[in-house]
């Protein structure tokens, strides 16, 4: 049984980091700020969720895991807002439509 | 299974190390700000690996903080640019 948690672990994990580089290289590749917004949230919400996903069988108690979750919950809904905010900055400048 | 988290915590490391040339070469702030969210998020991914390693139940206190910091600093500069004009004409 152990080893199936290890295997989940490795595999997610794994996968997780696969998305960090993805974003990353798409952070600095991709030519206009808008396209490098959708590499970036890619990264932060896929990568970051994976890894917790990763981690949950790794980790003792059912409590630890829950807050592991949580983790991933609020930077998703952090990172949303971000990513609008930041979509608003790039598409109206410095001053925001009237 | 220690070694494997954390060679992927230096992966992850690595990477978000690498995603900072944004930062440097970013022609807007925009994209120096997307740097500084891609570096919030490697690193409580990182934090959160090296918490399990350690088996110290606090570190994930420390991610859950840090993606609340990382939440402030992207407001903070897009609050910061869309006031740089004069509050006249705000609504």
């Amino acid at each position: 049984m152990s080893a199936l948690l290890d295997l989940w672990t490795v595999v997610l994990v794994s996968a997780g980091a696969v998305f960090y580089l993805a974003g990353t290289v798409g952070l600095l590749r991709f030519p206009d700020a808008l396209t490098r917004l959708h590499a970036l949230t890619k990264a932060d919400n896929l990568g970051l969720g994976l890894v917790v996903l990763g981690l949950v069988p790794q980790v003792g108690g059912v409590i630890i895991g829950i807050k592991l979750v949580a983790v991933w919950l609020l930077v998703m809904v952090s990172g949303a807002c971000v990513a609008q905010l930041i979509a608003r900055l790039v598409r109206h400048g410095s001053d925001p439509a009237p | 299974m220690a070694e494997f988290l954390t060679g992927a915590a230096c992966f992850i490391l690595l990477v978000v190390a690498v995603g900072l040339v944004r930062l440097l070469r970013g022609p807007g702030d925009a994209d120096r700000l997307m740097a500084v969210q891609l570096l919030g998020t490697g690193s409580i991914a990182l934090v959160l690996l090296i918490g399990v390693v350690s088996a110290s139940p606090a570190l994930i206190d420390v991610a859950l903080t840090l993606a609340l910091l990382a939440a402030f600093a992207g407001v903070a500069l897009v609050r910061a640019s869309t006031t740089r004009r004069p509050p006249d004409n705000s609504q």
